[in-house]
C-alpha cells in the first residue's frame, strides 16, 4: 500500500482566479510530506487537488497532471468519487457524522459504498480504531454518538474513518490546529505509525510539527495578495529547516515574515 | 452582590477610580424604561391570544367533551331550531384529517425535493427562478389557489368536484411553507459533513440521502407538521372546492366531504338565534385548535426523539 504522487505543472483555479501556479513535485510512497507556508499561499487548495476535493467548490478546476503511480487523476473518464476512495482526507476541524455512533462513523465509508457483511464491518471497526490508536479508549462505548468524544479523540475517529476505506494516500489539512498539545502529540505519534502503510501529505502552520513528523517539506509562498501561490522549494525536512536554498524559505522558517 | 448606583452621590463617585456614576444612573434609568416597555409589549401581544383561547374554550369545551361529538356526524340536521341536538363532528374531523393528509402526501415530497435542489444543487438562473417562484407561491392568497384548481378541474377538464380538489389547492399553499423551512434546515447542516462524506468516496446523492437528510431530519419533520397544521385550518379553498355535507364520507375521490372550517361556515349564519348552531360552531373551532395543538406537540416530540445528540 501507499502510492507515489507525481504532480506536473499544476495550475489551480477558482473560476477565473488562478490560486496556485505551476506546481511540480514528487511525493514518495510511505513517507510524510509537510506543506508549510503563510496563510493564503494555496497549500490547502493544492492539497485538495490531490483527491479532487477542489472540484466540490463551484468553479474549482485545474490544469496539469496529478499522477498516482502511473494513473492520471485528471484524465478524462476518471471518476472523482473513485479517486477519493483511493486518496483519503482528514480535515482541520474534527467532523464525525453527528447522527452516527462511533462504530457507524468508522464504517460510514464502507457502508455508504454498499458493504453489508456484518463480520467484515465488525472486523474493520476494530482494525481501523486500532490503526488510529483509539480502540482502547472507545471499545466499551462503540454505540455512543461519535460527537460525544473529546476533540482529539474525534480527530482520531476521523482518521479511523478515513483509513477504513483502505486508501493509498492520506491527506491531512491542518489536522491538529483545533487540538490541545496532548491530543496533538497523539496525532503526531499516529502519523509516524501510519506512514509505514500510507503515503501521507500534511498541511501545517506549525513549523515544529512539520520538523517533527515529516520526511520532506514543501514551502509555498505567494508574491502578493491577489497573485497565485507557488511552490518555492521542496527538500528533505532536515535540509529545509537547517539549510534552505531559497532566501524566502529561510526568512519564513526563521520567523522574519508570515 | 448588588451595588445600587443611585445610592452613591455623584460627588463621591470621583473617588472610585474616576468612574462617573452620574451617567450610569441615566443608563440604569434607560434600562428600566426599556424593560418596562418590552414587558408591556409582550403582555399586549398576549391579550388577543389569551382572549381567543378563552372564548373558544369557554364556549366550545363542553361540546367537544361529549362522546357523541366524536362519534356522530350531522345527518338529519334540518332547519335551524328544528333539530335540537348538537350531534357530532366526526364527518368534519375525518374530512379535515383526510384532506390535510392527502395534501401532505403530495406536498411534502415536492417541497423537500425542491429544497434539496435549491440548497444542494441549484446554481445560476434556474435556481434563482425556482427560489423566486417559491416566494411568489407563498404570497398567493388561498382563495386564488382555490380558484385556480376550480378553473383547471371544472372549467378546463370538466370534471366533477371532489374533496381531492381541496387537497390539490392546499398543496399550492403547503409547498412553499415546507420548502422554506426545509431549506433553512438543510443550510444548517455544516459543509464539513458533506466534505467528510465526499472524502470517503461517497457520491453526492448518497451523501445527501445518508448524511445531510438524517442530520436535518428532526427539523424537516417539525416544518412539515407545521405545514400540516397550517393547511388543516385553511378555509378559503374549501369554500370553493369542498361542498359541505352532513354525512360522513371516507372517500376523497367521490362525493362531498365536510371539514371543520366548512362545518363552522355552514353554521355561522344561524348562530345568533340558535344555541345549537352556536354550540356546533364553537365546538368545531375548539376541535380545530385542539387538532393543531396535538399535531404541533407531535412534531415537537418527533423532533426531540430524532434530534442529533452530542
Amino acid at each position: 500500500m501507499g502510492k507515489r504522487i507525481d504532480v506536473k505543472d499544476l495550475n489551480v483555479f477558482y473560476g477565473d482566479f488562478k490560486a496556485v501556479e505551476g506546481v511540480s513535485m514528487t511525493v514518495e510512497p510511505r513517507s510524510v510530506t509537510a506543506f508549510i507556508g503563510p496563510s493564503g499561499c494555496g497549500k490547502s487548495t493544492f492539497l485538495r487537488t490531490l483527491n479532487r476535493m477542489h472540484e466540490v467548490i463551484p468553479g474549482g478546476h485545474v490544469q496539469g497532471k496529478v499522477m498516482l503511480d502511473d494513473e492520471d487523476l485528471y484524465a478524462p473518464g476518471v471518476d472523482p468519487v473513485a479517486v477519493r476512495r483511493t486518496v483519503g482526507m482528514v480535515f482541520q476541524r474534527p467532523n464525525p457524522f453527528p447522527t452516527m455512533s462511533i462504530r457507524d462513523n468508522v464504517i460510514a465509508g464502507l457502508r455508504l459504498n454498499g458493504v453489508k457483511n456484518k463480520k467484515v464491518l465488525d472486523q474493520k471497526v476494530e482494525e481501523s480504531l486500532q490503526g488510529a490508536n483509539l480502540w482502547n479508549e472507545v471499545k466499551d462505548r462503540l454505540n455512543k454518538p461519535g460527537a460525544g468524544l473529546s476533540g482529539g479523540q474525534q480527530q482520531r475517529l476521523c482518521i479511523a474513518r478515513a483509513i477504513a476505506v483502505e486508501p493509498q494516500v492520506l491527506l491531512m489539512d491542518e489536522p491538529c490546529s483545533a487540538l490541545d498539545p496532548i491530543s496533538t502529540l497523539a496525532i503526531e505519534d499516529l502519523i509516524g505509525k501510519l506512514k509505514e502503510q500510507y503515503t501521507i501529505v500534511i498541511v501545517t502552520h506549525n513549523m515544529q510539527q512539520a520538523a517533527r513528523v515529516s520526511d520532506k517539506t514543501a514551502f509555498f509562498n505567494l508574491e502578493a495578495t491577489g497573485k497565485p501561490g507557488n511552490l518555492i522549494e521542496m527538500d528533505d525536512t532536515q535540509q529545509i529547516f537547517n539549510n534552505p536554498s531559497k532566501k524566502a524559505t529561510e526568512d519564513y522558517i526563521s520567523g522574519r515574515f508570515g | 452582590m448588588s451595588l445600587d448606583v443611585k445610592d452613591i452621590p455623584a460627588s463621591e463617585a470621583g473617588d472610585l477610580g474616576g468612574i462617573d456614576h452620574g451617567k450610569s444612573g441615566i443608563r440604569v434609568l434607560k434600562n428600566n424604561i426599556a424593560t418596562v416597555l418590552i414587558w408591556a409589549a409582550f403582555l399586549i401581544a398576549l391579550i388577543p391570544l389569551v382572549w381567543i383561547l378563552w372564548t373558544v374554550l369557554s364556549k366550545g369545551l363542553s361540546t367537544i367533551l361529549t362522546v357523541t361529538w366524536w362519534q356522530k356526524d350531522q345527518s338529519g340536521v334540518g332547519a335551524p331550531g328544528f333539530d335540537t341536538n348538537v350531534r357530532g363532528a366526526r364527518h368534519a374531523i375525518i374530512g379535515t384529517l383526510e384532506i390535510a393528509a392527502a395534501t401532505s402526501v403530495i406536498a411534502i415530497p415536492i417541497a423537500v425535493m425542491t429544497a434539496i435542489y435549491l440548497v444542494e444543487y441549484g446554481r445560476g438562473k434556474l435556481a434563482r427562478g425556482v427560489s423566486f417562484m417559491v416566494d411568489i407561491l407563498s404570497g398567493v392568497p388561498s382563495i386564488v389557489a382555490g380558484l385556480f384548481i376550480y378553473a383547471v378541474w371544472v372549467t378546463f377538464f370538466g370534471w366533477k368536484l371532489n374533496a381531492f380538489c381541496s387537497s390539490l389547492a392546499l398543496v399550492l399553499l403547503m409547498v412553499p411553507v415546507v420548502c422554506r423551512s426545509t431549506e433553512e434546515m438543510l443550510k444548517l447542516v455544516p459543509n464539513e459533513l458533506r466534505e467528510a462524506s465526499y472524502a470517503l468516496g461517497v457520491p453526492k446523492w448518497k451523501t445527501i440521502v445518508k448524511v445531510v437528510l438524517p442530520t436535518s431530519f428532526s427539523g424537516i419533520v417539525t416544518g412539515s407538521l407545521l405545514g400540516f397544521a397550517r393547511v388543516a385550518g385553511e378555509t378559503a379553498p374549501l369554500l370553493i372546492l369542498a361542498q359541505y355535507t352532513q354525512f360522513l364520507n371516507y372517500n376523497l375521490f367521490s362525493g362531498n366531504m365536510a371539514a371543520l372550517p366548512t362545518l363552522i361556515n355552514v353554521n355561522v349564519p344561524n348562530m345568533a338565534g340558535d344555541q345549537v348552531s352556536a354550540d356546533r360552531v364553537w365546538g368545531a373551532a375548539c376541535t380545530l385548535i385542539l387538532l393543531v395543538l396535538v399535531i404541533n406537540l407531535l412534531g415537537r416530540l418527533i423532533g426531540r426523539l430524532t434530534r442529533v445528540k452530542s
